[in-house]
């Protein structure tokens, strides 16, 4: 037979040998684009869209016109469209895979939300057309309050805050004014456990009001008796964070309740880890007066996958009538907003005021409606618990590899320190950084801070047993690498993502916050 | 006079009437690399145990209390430019502030360095 040997060959004519050439001509690595900021390309003379220069109209400027370039980089569309494909393809999502960054439920994002969400009724609607046309739109307002004020057996909800902390501060604020009504303004004092996260303690004194730190007892959990001895007559208010940021539940809660209600203070709680219990505890059967939603995280669309938070923030009775406008009521068949303060008052409400300019974030709203009514009330409660199972698991996979920090069950999030790295040369940062050349995005570290190089490790619901055992498998191959003394394989991590080992420190001590044109171009 | 050490890991050394103080070795090398430090203001008045300073690092940001009473009569101003100036020499240039103290006798409950040392083990 004749052999064809001018084809193209089907097997690699040689063996490469690893670490030649591992640079560039151009930058690129791979398929994997090298990609400058927009303002670094410097071009300037190309646009997506032609406009013809307008006709026939006077400037009226005057000697205020502009004479110099405005600047903008010039990109044609496949090139603005590669600018940010590119971009993308440099960062970690959860929809390329697993995100165990802890107290920030990184959950799967379902495809049916984004669908819901883009329906012309809610995502076409401007802020400021009549009322009359956007009803759908204030019935699924009205229908996710509902739901939000049944999982947590409390009376009032206010929609607008846009993010968890921009609740806390709604709630914080609602606190003030019923002690401003109560003529007790001299209440200013908050007690906040030493686990919580850092937006407590910023939001009181935001308010007004000034920390007073609880600290935690051996278990992870608020020490009853500290806390106990902290109250007094110039307490306004706990917040608290159940379950808190070590993944446990805070078993004390209803005597922190009532011990706080009892000394004349208030009940804040921090929702941001509702998914472990959302369906399963109603916190007002736990004597809590204000609690925001992360809606953004515990019912999906985590970090702002496809726009910005939402943080609704329900109230309790005692909290109910202060809540900010503007808030939407059903009058007969219709719904209406109310916007003004005296028409508050006319419901019999006080508002503390107004937080946004508008209402809340609807694409928000619409997804959460969207993932609540797609899981049902069942659904929810299934989920909170595959999360806590998923945790739990992790957390029996790695606890004689890992050290795990405190003893028995967790909730949704597993929380290890640093003490299976004694003596490895290995920190947790730098184990944090081998995780990225694992192909993971690391936990969240050093947080919280009552542990020693803390790791917390929340997998949430979305991850099946097969994703949550091929994770473990990684962290337990990196813990054996680093006790075998493989030191340099953390040190020098991450090795294989686009950027290596940044340097934090300067990024912190001279921050560069805004691009500025090279000199001789300015 | 010797330095003396608090368990929040604030150090100070005595000469008359006035101290001078700052972050041991100990809490410099936990808090990693410190990248802002802010003082009081010069003729503030504090009581042992109040929050005199923040210090953050790249890790953790965290409150510095006052180890005695008294009136702050000088700050180190540099740490504002040169925050790293704590982790290169928190008990020598990486001073904080000095203080007249009120109260002399609440040295006497402070630790020494054999304390300290054993304090931090």
């Amino acid at each position: 037979m004749a052999m064809n040997t001018q084809g193209r060959p089907s097997a690699p004519l040689h063996t490469p040998d690893p670490g030649a050439y591992d640079d560039t001509f151009s930058g690129s690595r791979g398929l994997d684009q090298a990609e400058p900021l927009i303002f670094e390309r410097q071009t300037y003379d190309k646009t997506g869209v032609d406009f013809e220069t307008p006709k026939g109209t006077k400037s009226r400027l005057g000697a205020l016109e502009r004479t110099e370039d405005l600047g903008l980089p010039g990109l044609s569309e496949p090139e603005a469209m590669r600018h940010y494909v590119r971009l993308s393809r440099k960062n970690y999502a959860i929809d390329i895979g697993l995100y165990p960054l802890g107290s920030c439920t990184m959950k799967h994002n379902p495809r049916l939300n984004e669908k819901m969400a883009r329906l012309p009724g809610f995502s076409d609607v401007h802020p400021l057309q009549p009322q009359s046309t956007v009803q759908g739109a204030f019935e699924l307002i009205g229908e996710l309050a509902h739901w939000l004020m049944t999982l947590t057996n409390m009376p009032t909800v206010a929609m607008s805050p846009k993010a968890g902390a921009h609740g806390e501060l709604c709630g914080m604020m609602a606190i003030r004014a019923a002690l401003d009504a109560r003529g007790e303004s001299h209440r200013r004092r908050v007690l906040v456990p030493e686990s919580a996260h850092g937006t407590n303690p910023a939001t009181a004194v935001q308010c007004g009001f000034f920390c007073d730190e609880i600290p935690a007892g051996p278990d992870g959990r608020v020490d009853m008796e500290a806390f106990k001895a902290k109250l007094g007559d110039d307490v306004a208010a706990i917040m608290l964070t159940n379950p808190n940021t070590c993944g446990l539940f805070e078993r004390d809660i209803r005597a922190i309740a009532d011990a706080i209600h009892e000394a004349g203070g208030y009940f804040y709680c921090d929702g941001a880890n509702f998914n472990a219990i959302s369906g399963r505890v109603r916190p007002g059967d736990l004597g809590v007066d204000a609690m925001h939603f992360n809606l953004h995280k515990t019912y999906s669309t985590p970090h702002g996958g496809g726009g910005p938070g939402a943080g609704p923030t329900v109230l309790s009775e005692a909290l109910a009538k202060f809540a900010p406008l503007p808030f939407v009521i059903k009058e007969g068949d219709s719904w209406r907003m109310v916007e003004d303060e005296a028409d508050a008052r006319a419901q019999g409400a006080q508002p503390f005021g107004r937080m946004v300019a508008f209402h809340g974030q609807m694409g928000m709203f619409t997804r959460a409606m969207s993932y609540m009514l797609s899981h049902g009330a069942d659904g929810l409660k299934q989920a909170s618990e595959d999360a806590v199972l998923n945790a739990n698991y992790i957390l029996a996979r790695l606890k004689d590899v890992m050290t795990p920090s405190f003893d028995g069950l967790c909730m949704h999030e597993a929380l290890f320190d640093d003490r299976f790295l004694k003596d490895t040369g290995v920190t947790t940062l730098d184990f944090a950084k081998a995780m990225i050349d694992e192909g993971y995005h690391p936990m969240t570290m050093y947080f919280p801070l009552v542990v020693h190089g803390a790791m917390l490790i929340e997998p949430t619901e979305s991850e099946s047993k097969a994703s949550v055992d091929r994770f473990c498998d990684t962290l337990e191959a990196l813990a054996h690498a680093a006790k075998a003394g493989e030191t340099e394989r953390f040190t020098a991590a991450p090795r294989f993502a686009p950027a290596k080992r940044l340097d934090e420190t300067r990024a912190a001590r001279q921050p560069v916050l805004r691009w500025t044109p090279a000199a001789s171009e300015a | 006079m010797s330095t003396r050490f608090t368990k929040d890991h604030e150090w100070i050394r005595v000469e008359g009437e006035e101290g001078v103080m700052g972050i041991t070795a100990y809490a410099a090398e936990q808090l990693g690399d410190v990248v802002f430090v802010e003082l009081p203001e010069v003729g503030k008045t504090v009581a042992q145990g109040d929050e005199l300073a923040v210090v953050e690092s790249v890790k953790a940001a965290s409150e510095v209390y006052a180890p005695v009473s008294g009136e702050i009569i000088e700050v180190n101003s540099a740490l504002e430019d040169a925050p790293a100036t704590v982790n290169e020499a928190p008990q020598g240039e990486g001073w904080f502030v000095k203080i007249k103290l009120s109260d002399k006798a609440q040295l006497d409950a402070m630790m020494d360095d054999a304390a300290y040392a054993e304090h931090t083990k």
